[in-house]
């Protein structure tokens, strides 16, 4: 599930290429022999993980885009911009620590682009984002197992990137630390995980020295409003696919409306509740190679784009420690 | 290995606290400004040449009740009454007013323009509506205070204060009024004590002007203003600077002054400058008959063009037959070789920006939802002039000074603009992107470089010893319009030619006013 904002801040924390095992040989490493699809993960947002000593790296691509956007809640179409898009190339890996711990790191490149008006497009890396995915329990329950989790995230902007330019910036450049607690339930091959995250986010320095948002503010720094965002995800799951439904929804914790005909700003009160499809196919030969593709639609937003997003990516599991585990 | 790991948790929730406790809160830094502590008093500044008014006593200020009077104990009375139960909100509002009535009401008057801003949203059938000053609440609320509007004001109500201050100074020094602290040591100066006399207030002289300018000008803000003059009167009262009746005689005679620059404004021809389509048509086919190209809105659905007619409003610093005189010469024929070229070196910056140069653009930028940029220039000298140690009258001389200057180069400007109807380069070549907005008005001259060189020029002419930081300034204000592909450089460089003709009107009569005798 990839998530475009109003900016083309392409978060990659909510990018979710759907993973499970791959390969007979790869379940019989893992700690979760039991759980038949509990196996591999790539995001922060999944109820999967990869076992320990595996190194899963991948890319992926991502095109999103809008017509319509919403000012404040007023719904609108702006002839000086026509439809902004957005892609993103964006390398990823996740390592197993260990069975029950993950470590998963993204790096986005994005370019943006308007089809009409006259404000140039803008491209770059945009932010790092780390990772740390925790599995504390995991226990049957019925004929079904119940897993938990907590992940902590952290994405630092990784180049000097305009945040003031909106809608055209590639991001809003705040340094953010995320909190997230996950439950998945999983019976025979159907799963719900149902998640909620903290996003708290650094202010920001834009290159200006004043600007209004409902009153004045002369300084060259942002206050930027935190983020709440909710995640729900259910579908199948078996050893070579996964299909599923997600629902998110974001919620900035504060902010200001965009004013009827104004610019909007970083710090912008950006809500959404999207929804999309996921699908991941792992091939058994060769082992370890894995294809996903999905998109989304946000129904409903605020200071936000209604963006349409497709991506597709294409990952490599394998294990770090093979001669290790072979004299196993 | 794998140990190591299970610290990542715990480390990490570490991290996670410390960043939640670490503060987002931001300390602005006008929040930061001083009491004023004016370094002379300006005592003589009764003699110093207004702008409308033509005698300091135009408006009579009668006696204040003498200090054995039961009204002025009365008066007394009240303050230390208010002073026992002084809170922590008022002890706010007294750091923040005392950093000077002119310079508050002047950020106040900045974030008014910026918060109007904004061009009105298109009707339905493509065509635009148009603020009304009848009827100010109706979207789109009256005004757009765009660059000239924005400059319009700032000058009327800067020019305002600075006559009114003038009569006001003579009244101090006509009746000589200690302030309360000095009458009374039951009386605590809550702020920097001074020798200056209190009778009428200079605040509320101020206050009085801009309430009275903003039923005209700000039509939609008089409760938000009323609430700001409200809170300005508790801090002179409570902090033991003003009494009551001080207050009132300094709002009614700051109400009175600004009376004569609200009759100069409903006349000076700023109501008819939006022109009307035929004259918009007019302007396209008067330029096509020259064999140029004439301009043509950029933006979706064509928006007409930015008041054409404010080069006809009046000036404040020279007649309006002075302002074809100060109109630079043509730009290159939108046919020549050189027009050719410098439509080229635009295309260059568009597309070779340089983080350095997006900062520039960004920084000067100054367009929709922002003071403009005279308020950026009204911004650059407040920063300025709260070193100086000002009197509140020479804070408002020297604002009317920047001010008169920025209206007067904004009609200059406006009117090269409308005679010429100059392309825009992205008009020329639609390759060339932009790295801020395509303001909706013709290309020749650049309005920033106009502002910005009329007041660097009177900047550097009130404070001679920052050498070329103005002038600096004003270059880089110039060329960020160059480097954000919005102007060709000739555009720039035209406008701050005539930008620093016009501020030398304001310097030859800053020379001449008795303020720097």
């Amino acid at each position: 599930m990839l998530r475009l904002d109003f900016y083309p801040n392409f978060r990659p924390y909510m990018i979710k290429p759907l993973l499970v095992k791959t390969s007979k040989y790869f379940i019989a490493l893992s700690f979760f022999v039991a759980l038949f699809s509990e196996a591999s993960a790539q995001t922060e947002a999944d109820a999967i993980m990869i076992p320990k000593n595996y190194l899963c790296t991948g890319v992926m691509y991502g095109h999103s885009s809008w017509d319509h956007y919403w000012e404040g809640t007023f719904k609108r179409d702006n002839g000086n911009i026509g439809t902004l898009t957005t892609q993103m190339y964006s390398l990823m890996a996740n390592y197993g620590v260990s069975n029950k711990l993950n470590v998963l790191v993204s790096l986005p490149y994005i370019t943006t682009h308007a089809s009409a008006g006259t404000l140039e497009g803008q491209k770059g890396i945009q932010d790092l984002m780390a990772s740390v995915k925790y599995m504390p329990v995991e226990a049957q329950v019925g004929k079904g197992v119940i897993s938990l989790y907590a992940i902590g995230s952290v994405s630092v902007p990784l180049s000097n990137y305009v945040a003031d330019f909106l809608p055209l910036s590639i991001g809003v450049h705040s340094t953010n630390i995320m909190g997230r607690a996950m439950a998945d339930y999983q019976l025979s091959n159907f799963f719900v995980t149902g998640s909620a995250q903290y996003v708290r986010r650094s202010n920001i320095t834009i290159d200006r020295n004043s600007y209004y948002t409902t009153e004045m503010h002369y300084t060259d720094e942002v206050k930027m409003p935190n983020v709440a965002v909710y995640n729900f995800r259910t579908g199948y799951r078996s050893e070579s696919w996964i299909a599923e439904a997600v629902v998110d929804n974001n919620t900035t914790l504060g902010g200001f409306d965009i004013r009827k005909n104004d610019m909007p700003f970083p710090s912008n009160k950006m809500n959404f509740t999207s929804a999309g499809v996921n699908f991941k196919y792992t091939f058994s030969k060769p082992a370890g190679l894995e294809l996903t593709a999905g998109g989304d639609y946000v129904l409903h937003g605020r200071n936000v784009g209604q963006t349409t997003t497709i991506h597709g990516g294409i990952y490599y599991l394998f294990s770090v420690k093979k001669e290790k585990k072979d004299k196993k | 290995m794998k140990k190591n790991f299970y610290y990542i948790l715990p480390a990490l929730a570490i991290v996670m606290i410390g960043m939640s406790s670490c503060k987002k809160d931001i300390v602005e830094h006008n929040l930061e400004f001083s009491p004023l502590t004016p370094s002379s008093l300006d005592l003589k500044a009764e003699n110093w040449k207004p702008v409308l008014l033509t005698s300091n006593s135009q408006f009579a200020v009668a006696a204040p009740d003498a200090v054995t009077s039961p009204a002025y104990v009365a008066d007394l009375n009240e303050i230390k009454a208010l002073q026992r139960d002084i809170t922590d909100d008022q002890r706010k509002l007294i750091a923040y007013w005392s950093a000077g009535s002119v310079l508050r009401w002047n950020e106040i008057l900045r974030e008014l323009v910026a918060k109007h801003n904004l061009p009105p949203y298109q009707n339905s059938d493509g065509t635009y509506p148009a603020p009304s000053a009848a009827n100010p609440f109706a979207y789109p609320q009256f005004p757009f205070s765009n660059p000239p509007y924005a400059a319009r004001s700032y000058a009327y109500v800067s020019a305002a204060q600075y006559d009114a201050l003038i009569a006001a100074w003579h009244y101090k020094v006509l009746y000589n009024r200690p302030a309360p602290y000095k009458n009374d040591a039951g009386v605590q100066a809550l702020i920097p004590k001074s020798d200056l006399p209190s009778y009428p207030s200079e605040d509320a002289v101020v206050a009085g002007t801009v309430i009275e300018m903003m039923k005209l000008l700000f039509p939609t803000e008089i409760a938000y203003i009323e609430q700001k003059e409200a809170d300005e009167k508790m801090y002179r009262l409570i902090s033991g600077a003003n009494t009551r009746a001080e207050w009132d005689a300094g709002e009614a005679l700051g109400r009175q002054v600004a009376g004569l620059f609200t009759a100069r404004a409903r006349t000076d021809g700023a109501g008819a400058a939006i022109g009307t389509p035929a004259y918009w048509q007019q302007l396209e086919t008067n330029t096509a008959a020259t064999g140029q190209v004439p301009w043509i809105s950029l933006e979706y659905p064509k928006r007409p063009p930015m008041l054409p007619l404010f080069g006809k409003v009046v000036p404040f610093l020279f007649p309006a037959t002075t302002v074809a005189s100060l109109r630079p010469g043509p730009p290159p024929s939108t046919s020549s070789d050189e027009f050719k070229k410098e439509t080229e070196e635009v295309l260059y910056y568009s597309q070779h920006a340089t983080r350095e140069n997006k900062a520039i653009v960004a920084f000067w930028a100054d367009g929709a939802g922002t003071y403009s940029p005279p308020g950026h220039w009204n911004a650059i000298a407040a920063e300025e002039f709260v070193k100086q140690n000002y009197s509140e009258v020479r804070w408002a001389r020297n604002l009317a000074l920047i001010n008169m200057a920025e209206m007067d180069a904004g009609i200059v400007c406006w009117d090269t603009k409308y005679f010429y109807f100059n392309p825009r380069p992205t008009q020329t070549d639609a390759n060339i992107k932009t790295l801020t907005g395509i303001p909706n008005f013709p290309s020749y001259s650049s309005g920033h470089s106009n502002f910005s060189a009329a007041a660097a020029t009177v900047l550097t002419y009130l404070l001679p010893d920052r050498g070329t930081k103005f002038t600096d300034m004003a270059h880089e204000a110039a060329m960020s319009r160059l480097y954000g592909a919005i102007h060709y450089r000739t555009d720039c460089d035209a406008g701050l030619v005539t930008g620093k003709q016009v501020g030398d009107y304001a310097v030859a009569r800053a020379k001449a006013d008795g303020a720097d005798q």
